[in-house]
This record gives C-alpha cells, sequence and structure tokens, in this order.
C-alpha cells in the first residue's frame, strides 16, 4: 500500500525536472531527475514495484515532454532492466551499480531520442548532441546521483520494512 | 568666639577664597589640570561602576535579550521574505508593463499574457509551458511573443496549460524577411539554442546589424514579427544559398512572462502541399 507513494514523488521529480531541473544548465544538457529516480528505485533490492514505476514515471512525463512517447516507454523500462540486472551482479557495491545504471541509462535513453528525433527529421549533428548534451548531462547526471541514491534507499526501507521483507 | 571657631572660618575663608578665584580663571593652567584629572578618574570610577552593575545585572538582561533578539530576528526575516516578495513584484510590473506598452504599439492583435511556469524535461528540445491553456482561448498554431520579440508557436494545449515550441528548437524553421536586404529566408534552431539563416540568396546584399522579421509566408505566423538581427554572413561563391547566424532578440533564459496572439489562426497549407 504504501507504494502509492510512487504518485507524489514521481510527479514531484517530473515537476522539479520541468521547473528547475530544466534551468540547472550545463552547455546544453541538464540531469535527468526522472531516470536518477526510477534507476535507483529498480536497485533496492527489496523493491518489487520498479516495472510499476518506471509505467507511471513514463506517463507523467509523456504528458509534459514532446519527446516520442517511445522513446520514454523503451529507454525508462530499459533502464529499469538494466538496474535490475546490475543489482543482481553487483549487489555489493550499491553505489558503484547507481553509477553503473546512471552511465549506462543516461547514454541509452540519449542515443534513442537522437535516432528517433533524427528519424523523425530533427536537424542533429551527432558530434554537437555527444559534446553539448550528453556528456554534460551524463556529469549532472552521475553528480545527482548519490544524494539521490540515499534517499531512494531509505524509501525502500520504509515502503518495505524489513520484517515485512524477511 | 573661640580660637578654634576662629581658626575654622579662617580656613574655610582661605579655600572659599581660593575658589572663587579658581572658578574667577585666576588660576587658569592649574585648575585645568586639576579638572581633567577629576575628569578622568570621573570618567574611570564611572566606567568601572558600569562594567560591575552590568556585571550584577547580566543574568536578567541576558534573558531579555535573548527574547528580544529572537523576536527581531523573527521580524527581519519577515520582512526579508517582504522584500523579495516585493522585489519579485516589482519585476513583475515592470515586465507587464513593457508588455503593455508592446501590446498598445500593436492594436491589430490581441494578447493574453501567460507566466512561464516549466521547460520541456529533455534537453533535445527547447520547449517551454505557459500557465494558459484552452480555457483562456489559447489554440494550437498561435504565436508567442515578449516585448522584445518572437518567442515561438503554441504546440499542444490542456485546459489550464499549454506547451510553446521556441525558435530555437532544433525543429522549428520559420519563414522570414530581412528588412533591408528586402529579401526572404529561413530560420531555424539548434541543439545549443543558436538560430541561425539560412536559404538567403547569393543576389542579397545582407550586412551584420540587419533586422530579421517574420515574412508570414506559408502562414504559420503573421508577419512583421521582429525576431532578431544578423550578426555574421557566411557567404561561399560554390554554394546556392548565403547563410548567417542571428542573435535573436528575446533572451530565451529568462522568460518569465509571454503574450499569446490569440486573433492569430495559422494556415494550414498541407493539402496544397503536392
Amino acid at each position: 500500500m504504501r507504494n502509492i507513494v510512487a504518485f507524489p514523488l514521481l510527479l514531484l521529480a517530473v515537476i522539479l525536472q520541468s521547473a528547475v531541473v530544466s534551468q540547472v544548465k550545463l552547455l546544453s544538457g541538464y540531469a535527468d531527475l526522472p531516470l536518477l529516480v526510477l534507476g535507483a528505485w529498480a536497485l533496492q533490492d527489496r523493491v518489487k514495484s520498479a516495472w510499476h514505476w518506471a509505467a507511471l514515471g513514463c506517463i507523467m512525463l509523456a504528458f509534459v515532454s514532446t519527446m516520442p512517447w517511445l522513446v520514454l516507454v523503451v529507454g525508462y523500462f530499459a533502464l529499469v532492466f538494466i538496474a535490475q540486472t546490475l543489482q543482481r551482479r553487483v549487489w555489493q557495491a550499491p553505489l558503484l551499480a547507481m553509477f553503473s545504471v546512471t552511465f549506462i541509462g543516461t547514454l541509452f535513453i540519449h542515443l534513442l531520442s537522437f535516432i528517433v528525433l533524427r528519424i523523425l527529421g530533427t536537424p542533429f549533428v551527432f558530434a554537437d548532441v555527444i559534446g553539448l548534451i550528453t556528456l554534460p548531462s551524463l556529469l549532472l547526471n552521475m553528480l545527482f546521483s548519490i544524494p539521490i541514491y540515499a534517499f531512494m534507499r531509505d524509501l525502500a526501507r520504509w515502503v518495505y520494512p524489513s520484517e515485512e521483507y524477511e | 568666639m573661640n580660637s578654634r571657631s576662629l581658626q575654622t572660618t579662617i580656613v574655610f575663608l582661605v579655600i572659599g577664597g581660593i575658589l572663587a578665584l579658581a572658578l574667577g580663571g585666576f588660576f587658569g593652567t592649574a585648575s585645568r589640570q586639576f579638572s581633567s584629572v577629576l575628569v578622568e578618574f570621573q570618567t574611570w570610577v564611572s566606567t568601572r561602576y558600569r562594567g560591575i552593575q552590568d556585571f550584577v545585572t547580566a543574568p536578567r538582561d541576558i534573558i531579555s535579550l535573548r527574547a528580544r533578539n529572537a523576536k527581531l530576528e523573527a521580524d527581519v526575516s519577515q520582512l526579508q521574505a517582504q522584500v523579495i516578495g516585493l522585489q519579485q513584484r516589482v519585476s513583475q510590473t515592470d515586465i507587464l508593463a513593457a508588455l503593455v506598452d508592446f501590446s498598445r504599439s500593436s492594436p491589430e492583435n490581441t494578447y493574453k499574457a501567460a507566466a512561464v511556469i516549466g521547460r520541456d524535461p529533455s534537453p533535445f528540445l527547447h520547449y517551454i509551458i505557459i500557465n494558459r491553456g484552452s480555457n483562456s482561448d489559447i489554440r494550437r498554431g498561435m504565436p508567442v511573443v515578449t516585448n522584445q520579440g518572437l518567442v515561438g508557436r503554441v504546440d499542444a494545449v490542456i485546459a489550464d496549460a499549454a506547451r510553446v515550441q521556441l525558435i530555437t528548437d532544433p525543429a522549428s524553421v520559420i519563414n522570414v524577411h530581412l528588412q533591408n536586404a528586402e529579401t526572404d529566408a529561413m530560420l531555424s534552431g539548434s541543439v545549443t539554442g543558436d538560430v541561425s539563416l539560412d536559404m538567403i540568396s547569393q543576389d542579397a546584399s545582407v550586412e551584420p546589424g540587419d533586422i530579421i522579421l517574420t515574412s508570414g509566408l506559408g502562414g504559420g505566423y503573421p508577419s512583421d514579427l521582429i525576431i532578431g538581427q544578423v550578426v555574421t554572413m557566411r557567404t561561399l561563391e560554390f554554394e546556392l544559398f548565403q547563410q548567417a547566424t542571428v542573435q535573436p532578440a528575446v533572451d530565451f533564459t529568462r522568460l518569465d512572462i509571454v503574450l499569446v496572439i490569440t486573433n492569430f489562426r495559422p494556415v494550414d497549407i498541407t493539402p496544397l502541399v503536392p
């Protein structure tokens, strides 16, 4: 039942992303708060609802963003898949797993965005996208990943108390 | 009168006489030095007394001072909040005044003011979200401006909000007119937020500083909205067209309030495209 916290939390993440984080630019890139929240959530070993959260995040982002919904759905579901795969393999070093998820997830979503938008006719230059959007965004995502991971870990402990988990 | 009272009387008379002479200014230097010593001494005594008094009464004063300090700090923080609020209002009033002036200068258009409440979550796209929607008669395709110039056009609308595609968006293409050169061109955005001109005829003589206006061709925008100025030209003889970099009139990093031109309906020319 405590999973209902996904609604206000993801809503807050999307609102913050749109109103605040998107103004904090490094070159032309900025951090992706929903990506970090979903990645950190999916990395928690006791979490069973990461796919639901990803679906909810996609719906909320599709409502706000002009990005084609295909990019959002494929990107965020792939992120959860990567996180859960890594969580099983690198479970002893959660921060390393978080960094890996952030790194791979950011690159994957940006590459997907680039390909889909190019197919739809937006004239992007690959070198510009890498240098001005992807690398700065990656750096900011890495910086934000640590506090967000700590927050989501505490949240997971609250949503899935240890007795219930055991 | 016995000898003792006579002696006392004489002593008083002598001291009184000396005092009278001193007050009369006859012992100027001596009396000044004496008085300065007295003043210094009194100052020393007074200072020590105050110190002792402060020390003795300190506990009571600290409590009252702490209470007063807390109250003053609360007052200060409240006033600071008020100052920030008022500064924001002043800033908004300035922006609104400029927008009102602008709308008066173009009476042929009707405007609806809207606040910018967000941006697209993806860094690939340059869109803003405004707090007016179909409830305020905002429709898809309506141009959005500020008093400085063209911002973009409405891309999607819900009841109380709308999404606006900025002219800096990589997918944005606008037909423009170069006022001085009397020629048309095509303005497009980029991932960096810079805008550039393309499809300028090789015959056209375009100079840095030339004003760029919307041409109205294609029916997507009304004509004669200011976009910016030409910064640099790029002319290569072996290319079909000239290109130019543009300084937009609008500062897209500081968009707070915008105006939507509500009496303009874009023309859909899709059926005419072969």
